[in-house]
């Protein structure tokens, strides 16, 4: 093989390092945002291998939700240990108990859109001036006009109208007392290029997203695990089933699929056959005429 | 291989996994990020919509919405510009308008397309689109030809240097998929294209509606035998337009884990570098070698364009952020006066008198617009003067910076050619910037090219200034009736350089033309006698005739100069002496093996023996011109008709009255 070629995955590489660089240059208060997600551990991943063979320049924070899974928060710990670095958690439990949010009631309760308070008074309490982030533009169609360098202004917001053109790779990270950045270096990456990325560079990952025995209900058509924040409900079937998890957050809301992958190559084979029926499998999930007449509502058509 | 286009497949499709189950062969897969231009009414949206149904990189969910509202809506086919629809809504809702970036696979490549709209704020969009991209889709409706928004497409990628184009004529099934109509579009943008400096450009009759030529051969057309849209886009060379010569190396971040190890990290920004090398770093002038190239995974011998990588020296030099790292023998421009071409892109006009921040490579400067020559119509390409630049103008700027840039001609280096301007109270970045060179005016080319510059380890005299004999060079311009001007033979030792430049200089003298003639053999008599053929010495060699070109030129010559001079950075210094538009880089085009069989001076013939060392072709390199004035090949043009060529393009650009 020509050896002035470069693969896809390691000139993906080479662009997220460089963006993470950017942000330990640019900005004096950086921080980068771990949720103990697949695209969170590739990012810390990529942060050792952009300082290498000094330690990473800033801290890892954390939103604890208080409803993380137990292997999640053993995992983030052994890791954070490992990468020596400072681990920041905010706690979405602070903000309920200091008032500045309000928590939601009864069986289908989650904290994942209480998150956001939570994270932004971290942000301001310590003056983090770029938070680094492991989305991606492939997830969803808004995202795919989003920068790698996204600006936030005072409170923190998005304002879609109002983002730098970015053009070459010429990061403006300049910017006003308050305001503050997200940054994304797996911007150009799809779900597919995380997953070959893991598998080549051999990164662990929590024991959840590899298949195993579970206690389980299925809540609209969701597979939840059973714990102490998911109770089941009346007339709810607890089954005990084969299972991993192909993304990781909450647990009320983090949905386990049916599955023996059980490593690495067999989970990237799942997820390029699963792919077809992720999103069209789901019985309740097929678009209504409702849902159609919505989006022309919404001048779709 | 890459699964992800297997995943759409629908299901009774599915080709065995054998593939997927070792999802870490895939060496091979590389990257090619491009850029589509064009309306919604040239079928835009259809056309990725096309290529991301027929690759299969869509989701089966997300085709049986499209299928459905294309049956509700009566729609005989399938429409797949409503995949794109996140755009239409967003217009109707009016949020700007902006470029999405979307992602597709195939088992060859992986694509990254920059989805430039076409409506308003165009040129803002395509220029950054355009700005990572190494090719551009330019979409015409087969209907209407080649109009105006069509050759400005065509203007703005070959302005931004996107070195390979697609014409992708569209909608041929609404001519019959008639070949003269093609032909016909084909020849019209030829025509057209033949005023830009398009490096490469394939024309591909398509129908993206019914899927002719894009993915697959038409059945419609079978009078064209080229390539597919798809592949051509899974086969176009994307390395070739690589700078792989200039080694850059801008410093991002320093990392110093402890008193031992002190490494620059970085992005190689163009060339490549190797363990051992002498490098040189700017701004300070000090001088080191590679000691080691680090990397988390391993310590590579090489690093390569692209690389992220960090470098350590032999010795203890003071290198920070903003700084570069470059070889001893290869080095960028310094100046704090710039040309430049500007796109601007905020809605605040340019202050003329303001004040910017300059983001170049990791470096960021106060600069400001000291000269405002023109703006570019994007429509006719004609020049106008102007008081300001507003949203998506295009024009040309001098700009004076605080401290001097280490730059390279965005034509010959995309990375560190390139900057952006940034408003200092808003913090927006407000345009974008393409290097042409140093600002030039006579007293600056006095002062900032005489001086001595330790960095480039010439010793030169910074008392020099430059004579000027009372007879300016425009004076004697005025009484030859003839301009002056430098043209630059280069190509292989007998591909026929001195034959073509001695023809052109015969008919130049016959019309009365001033001549002077340099060649390879009459200096080395002389002036470089004392040279030999070492690569130092090569280089000094084309230095000293680039300088007695130049003192040529200012004597209102028509300077020939006819040396294989196979280093593009030593042509391109040549280039530097001289102001824009008077230099001509002569590309002497011939198969090497026509070259071998000519061999005038039986050099060859030696070289292959081993006899002569360090000979161009055979044991030393040649590297092409990036983007030369003038092209021909001399293996299948006659010397008369290359002549010929070479006059009337003289008689164009206005040297020869």
């Amino acid at each position: 093989m020509n050896s002035y070629l470069r693969s896809h995955l390691k000139q993906l590489e080479n662009e997220a390092i460089y963006v993470i660089r950017e942000v330990a240059a640019q900005f004096d208060r950086p921080v980068l945002l771990f949720s103990g997600g697949k695209d969170s551990i590739v990012m810390a991943h990529l942060a050792r291998k952009a300082f290498h063979p000094g330690k990473i320049p800033f801290p890892f924070m954390h939103v604890d939700t208080g409803h993380n899974f137990p292997e999640t928060l053993a995992f983030r710990d052994t890791l954070m240990e490992k990468l020596e670095v400072q681990l920041i958690v905010g706690y979405v439990q602070d903000s309920i108990d200091t008032g500045r949010v309000v928590e939601e009631t009864g069986p289908n309760a989650s904290r994942n859109g209480l998150q956001t308070v939570t994270l932004l008074d971290s942000l301001a309490e310590h003056k983090f001036e770029a938070a680094l982030g492991g989305a991606r533009r492939d997830e969803e169609k808004a995202r795919a006009k989003e920068r790698f360098f996204s600006h936030r202004d005072v409170f923190g917001q998005w304002d879609p109208k109002n983002q730098r053109p970015e053009l070459w790779n010429l990061y403006n990270g300049r910017k006003l007392p308050n305001e503050h950045f997200r940054v994304f270096p797996l911007s150009n990456w799809t779900e597919l290029d995380v997953w070959q990325y893991i598998y080549e560079e051999e990164i662990e990952l929590p024991s959840l997203y590899f298949s195993h025995q579970r206690e389980v209900i299925k809540r609209d058509g969701t597979l939840l695990a059973v714990t102490d924040v998911v109770k089941p409900q009346p007339g709810e079937l607890v089954e005990t089933k084969i299972v991993r998890f192909r993304t990781i957050g909450d647990m009320t809301c983090t949905g386990a699929v049916e599955s023996r992958a059980s490593n690495m190559e067999e989970i990237i084979q799942e997820i390029a056959s699963a792919r077809i029926t992720e999103r069209g499998g789901r019985a309740d999930d097929k678009r209504s005429e409702a849902a159609m007449e919505d989006r022309k509502r919404q001048g779709y058509f | 291989m890459m699964t992800n286009q297997k995943a759409a497949i629908p299901e009774e499709k599915v080709e065995p996994m054998e593939e997927v189950s070792r999802p870490g062969v895939k060496a091979g897969v590389d990257l090619l990020r491009f850029t589509t231009a064009g309306s919604v009414d040239d079928g835009k949206s259809t056309l990725i919509g096309r290529l991301l149904y027929d690759s299969k990189a869509i989701f089966e969910d997300q085709l049986e919405a499209v299928e459905r509202a294309s049956e509700t809506r009566g729609d005989e086919h399938v429409d797949l510009a409503l995949l794109m629809d996140g755009l239409r809504a967003e217009r109707e809702q009016k949020i700007t308008i902006d470029v999405a970036y979307r992602y597709f696979a195939t088992p060859k490549r992986k694509f990254i397309i920059a989805d430039t709209p076409g409506h308003i704020q165009y040129t803002r969009n395509m220029v950054t689109g355009a700005s990572t991209a190494e090719l551009a889709i330019i979409l015409i409706d087969a209907r209407k030809g080649v109009v105006t928004q069509s050759r400005r497409h065509g203007f703005l990628a070959t302005l931004l240097q996107i070195p390979h184009l697609v014409v992708a004529i569209n909608k041929m099934d609404l001519v019959d998929y008639k070949q003269d109509v093609y032909n016909q579009i084909m020849a019209d943008y030829k025509a057209f294209a033949s005023k830009l400096s398009v490096q490469d450009i394939v024309f591909i009759p398509i129908s993206a509606l019914h899927g002719d030529n894009v993915v697959e051969k038409s059945l419609n057309m079978t009078w064209y035998d080229g390539p597919t849209l798809l592949h051509h886009l899974e086969h176009v060379n994307v390395g070739a337009s690589r700078n792989l010569v200039d080694f850059r190396f801008p410093i991002q971040y320093v990392i110093r884990p402890n008193q031992d190890f002190r490494g620059f990290a970085g992005q190689v920004a163009s060339g490549r570098i190797a363990v051992g090398e002498e490098v040189v770093a700017l701004p300070s002038g000090l001088q080191s070698k590679v000691k080691s190239i680090v990397t988390y995974d391993s310590e590579p011998e090489e690093a390569i364009i692209g690389d992220s990588i960090v470098i350590t020296l032999e010795d203890e030099i003071d290198i920070s952020r903003g700084d570069m790292i470059v070889r001893t023998r290869n080095l960028p421009q310094k100046s704090n006066q710039i040309d430049a071409t500007l796109c601007w892109m905020s809605e605040t006009p340019m202050n003329p008198q303001g004040t910017y921040w300059l983001q170049h490579t990791s470096r960021q400067v106060k600069a400001l617009i000291s000269e405002l020559n023109y703006k570019i119509d994007v429509d006719t390409m004609h020049r106008e003067p102007t008081e300001a630049l507003t949203l998506n103008e295009i024009g040309r700027v001098q700009l004076t910076t605080t401290q001097p840039i280490f730059y390279d001609r965005y034509q010959i280096n995309r990375n560190s050619g390139s900057f952006v301007l940034i408003d200092p109270f808003t913090n927006n970045t407000v345009a974008a910037g393409m290097i042409r060179g140093q600002s030039r005016q006579v007293s600056d080319l006095v002062d900032s090219e005489e001086k001595a510059d330790t960095s480039t380890g010439r010793k030169k005299s910074s008392d020099v200034v430059w004579e000027t004999t009372g007879v300016s060079r425009e004076m004697r311009e005025e009484q030859n009736k003839h301009k002056a001007a430098v043209l630059w033979f280069t190509g292989l030792s007998g591909s026929g350089k001195s034959t073509v430049a001695k023809k052109v200089e015969q008919f130049l003298f016959e019309r009365g033309v001033r001549t002077m003639f340099l060649d390879g053999d009459n200096v080395r008599h002389g002036l470089n006698g004392d040279l030999g053929f070492t690569e130092q010495d090569r280089q000094e060699n084309i230095r000293r005739v680039a300088e007695v070109a130049r003192l040529g030129f200012e004597h209102g010559n028509l300077v020939l100069c006819s040396f294989i001079s196979p280093f593009q950075s030593d042509r391109d210094f040549a280039r530097s002496l001289l102001p824009e538009g008077r230099f001509f880089e002569v590309f002497v085009k011939c198969d090497i093996e026509v070259c071998k069989r000519r061999d005038p001076k039986g050099l060859y013939a030696r070289a292959l023996k081993g006899e002569i060392k360090n000979f161009t072709g055979i044991s030393s390199p040649y590297e092409e011109p990036v983007n030369p004035e003038i092209v021909f090949e001399t293996d299948l043009h006659s010397t008369e008709e290359i002549v010929a060529q070479i006059l009337s393009i003289l008689e164009k650009r206005e040297i020869l009255l």
